[in-house]
C-alpha cells in the first residue's frame, strides 16, 4: 500500500531513530511510503500562538504537497499529526475559512481540497490497515520477557479521535503484545509528557515528567515505548535533569515503538537508530532478550 | 447564564467567539469544572479553564488577556476531550493566547518569545532548528538556563541528534508567499 509521508523537523536529526526505524519496519510490511517533497515545518503548537490562518497555511502546504496518485499521509510525530488532520477538519468544518486558507496557498501557486486527504498516525497504519496476522508473520525474535510501558501522550489520541479510547488507548498494548512482550498497566499512559514546558518553565515541565517516569517503574516496566519525538526527548533528554532535581534515580530507556518493532522482526539494532537515545536500552535488552546480539 | 451572555452583542464573548472555529459553542458552558478538575497544569494557574470561562462570559477582558492561565497550558486536550458541552477550551486558549500576544498583555511568561523565535525559523527557512531554538531563544532570555542544559547538549550533539545549522526548504520563497498572504488577510 502506497501512503504519502511526512516525516517533520523532530525526525530529520533529534529523533532520526524514529525515522529510521519507521522507514525499516514500513519496508518490511510492504508499507510503501513516499516523502512529501520539500515538505516545510508544522509549526508545531507554536504558530497557532501566533496566528491562526498563517499557522494553517504553513500545514496545509503540505497537504497540497502531497501527491494526487495517494489519499492517505503518515505522520509519526504526534503534534504534527495532529496540526495536520486538525487544519484538514477545520478547512471541511468552516468553508469559509478553507477558502482564505486557500487564498493563502494560491498566493504559492497551490490548491487543497478540504478532506481530500486522510491523514494517519504510523501507529494507526500498522496496527489497522496491516493487522495482527501480518505484523505476527514477520516476528522472528519475541520480545518475551521484556516488561514495556506503553506511552502515547496526548495529540494522537485527543482530540480528534483515531477509533481508540482517548482517556485509556489500547493500540499500542495490542501491538507490543503481537511481538511477545509484557505489556504493563500504565495508568498514565495518555497524560502529557509537557510539551515546550521545559523551555518555559522547568518545575511545571519535570514534574510531568516525574509522574510518567514514576508511574513506569512502579509497575515494573522495563522500558517505556513511545510514539512521539517531543514525548521521547523530554522523558529521555531530561530524565537526568529531573532526577538532579528531584533526587530520585529513574534510568529507563525511552524507544519509540518502532524500534521495538524492527527488533522483534530481526532488523539490525543500528539501522533502527539504537544508541541514539541518552538512557542506553542496551542493558535491560541483552538481559531481558536473553543475551541478543543488540 | 448562557442565554443571557449570548444576546451581548460586540463584547468580549463574541470577540473570542468570532476568533475562534467552533467557538459559539462558548456560550453552553455550564460551569461543571470538569475542564479546571481534568487539567494537569492547573495547580500553576491563576484561573482554571473554567474560571476563565465564567471571566470570558463576564467580559472581564482585561484579567482574562493577562492570565497566565494560557501559558500554563501545555496543549494536552483532555479538558477539549472531556467537556460535555463540546466546548474546544484548547483551541479558546490558543485565541486567548494570540490576543494576548497581539496587545502585549502577558507577563512573566517567556512562552510568547519561544513562540517568536520558532516561527520566525519557520518563515526564513520552512523548518524549525531546535540548537538555534536553544541558543537563540536562552541566549536572548535566560543565559543561565542555556548553561545548565549545557551536558544535556552535548549528550546530544555526540549522539548526532542536534544540528549545527538549519535545513532550508528549496521553495522558500513559495512558502514565504502564502505566509505573507495569511498575515495581510488576517490583518484586515
Ligand atoms: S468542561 Fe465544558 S461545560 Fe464544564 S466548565 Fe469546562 S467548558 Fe464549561
Ligand atoms: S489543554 Fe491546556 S487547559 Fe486543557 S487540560 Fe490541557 S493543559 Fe489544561
Amino acid at each position: 500500500m502506497k501512503y504519502a509521508y511526512y516525516p517533520g523537523c523532530s525526525l530529520e536529526r533529534n529523533a532520526a531513530a524514529y525515522d529510521h526505524s519507521v522507514r525499516e519496519v514500513a519496508d518490511l510490511l510492504g508499507i510503501r511510503l513516499q516523502e512529501i517533497d520539500d515538505w516545510n515545518c508544522c509549526g508545531a503548537t507554536e504558530y497557532f500562538s501566533r496566528n491562526e490562518l498563517a499557522a494553517c497555511a504553513v500545514i496545509a502546504r503540505n497537504l497540497a504537497l502531497v501527491e494526487p496518485q495517494t489519499d492517505q499521509l503518515v505522520a509519526p510525530c504526534a503534534a504534527c499529526y495532529l496540526n495536520l488532520i486538525k487544519t484538514d477538519k477545520l478547512m471541511v468544518d468552516h468553508p469559509e475559512f478553507g477558502k482564505e486558507v486557500n487564498q493563502c496557498l494560491a498566493a504559492g501557486g497551490l490548491k487543497y481540497e478540504p478532506g481530500r486527504v486522510t491523514v494517519r498516525h504510523m501507529l494507526d497504519v500498522i496496527v489497522d490497515d496491516i493487522g495482527e496476522t501480518a505484523v505476527r508473520d514477520k516476528v522472528v525474535r519475541p520480545l518475551a520477557g521484556l516488561r514495556v510501558a506503553p506511552y502515547y501522550g496526548c495529540q494522537v489520541v485527543r482530540p480528534i479521535s483515531n477509533n481508540d479510547n482517548p482517556e485509556y488507548p489500547m493500540k499500542m498494548d495490542h501491538l507490543l503484545k503481537w511481538l511477545g512482550a509484557e505489556v504493563v498497566d500504565y495508568p498514565v499512559k495518555a497524560h502529557c509528557c509537557g510539551g515546550h514546558m521545559t523551555q518555559i518553565s522547568e518545575p511545571q515541565a519535570f514534574e510531568l515528567i516525574r509522574r510518567l517516569l514514576q508511574n513506569a517503574q512502579d509497575y515494573v516496566a522495563d522500558m517505556i515505548v513511545c510514539m512521539c519525538p517531543m514525548c521521547q526527548l523530554n522523558l529521555d533528554g531530561y530524565q537526568s535533569r529531573v532526577n538532579g532535581f528531584f533526587g530520585t534515580e529513574f534510568k529507563l530507556p525511552i524507544m519509540y515503538f518502532t524500534q521495538m518493532l524492527g527488533i522483534a522482526f530481526g532488523i539490525d539494532p543500528q539501522k533502527l537508530g539504537f544508541g541514539k537515545e541518552i538512557v542506553t536500552a542496551m542493558p535491560v535488552l541483552e538481559a531481558k532478550l536473553g543475551g541478543q546480539p543488540v | 447564564m448562557a442565554a443571557h451572555i449570548a444576546e451581548k452583542k460586540g463584547t468580549f464573548l463574541e470577540e473570542v467567539i468570532e476568533a475562534t472555529p467552533g467557538g459559539e459553542r462558548l456560550v453552553h458552558c455550564i460551569q461543571c469544572g470538569s475542564c479546571g478538575g481534568s487539567c494537569p497544569s492547573g495547580a500553576e494557574m491563576q484561573y482554571t479553564p473554567r474560571t476563565l470561562i465564567a471571566m470570558i462570559g463576564a467580559n472581564d477582558r482585561d484579567a482574562v488577556l493577562a492570565a497566565n492561565t494560557m501559558w500554563a497550558c501545555v496543549s494536552c486536550y483532555f479538558c477539549t476531550s472531556r467537556c460535555p458541552q463540546n466546548i474546544p477550551i484548547t483551541d479558546i486558549i490558543y485565541t486567548l493566547k494570540r490576543m494576548s500576544i497581539a496587545e502585549k498583555r502577558y507577563h512573566d511568561t517567556d512562552a510568547p518569545a519561544l513562540a517568536k523565535t520558532f516561527t520566525d525559523f519557520v518563515d526564513r527557512y520552512g523548518r524549525s532548528f531546535e540548537f538555534g531554538l536553544a541558543t537563540g531563544y536562552h541566549l536572548l532570555k535566560r543565559p543561565i538556563s542555556m548553561m545548565k542544559m549545557g551536558p544535556m547538549g552535548l549528550q546530544m550533539f555526540t549522539r548526532g541528534r542536534m544540528a549545527l545549522r538549519p535545513t532550508k526548504i528549496r521553495q522558500i520563497e513559495q512558502l514565504q508567499a502564502i505566509i505573507n498572504k495569511a498575515k495581510e488577510l488576517s490583518a484586515k
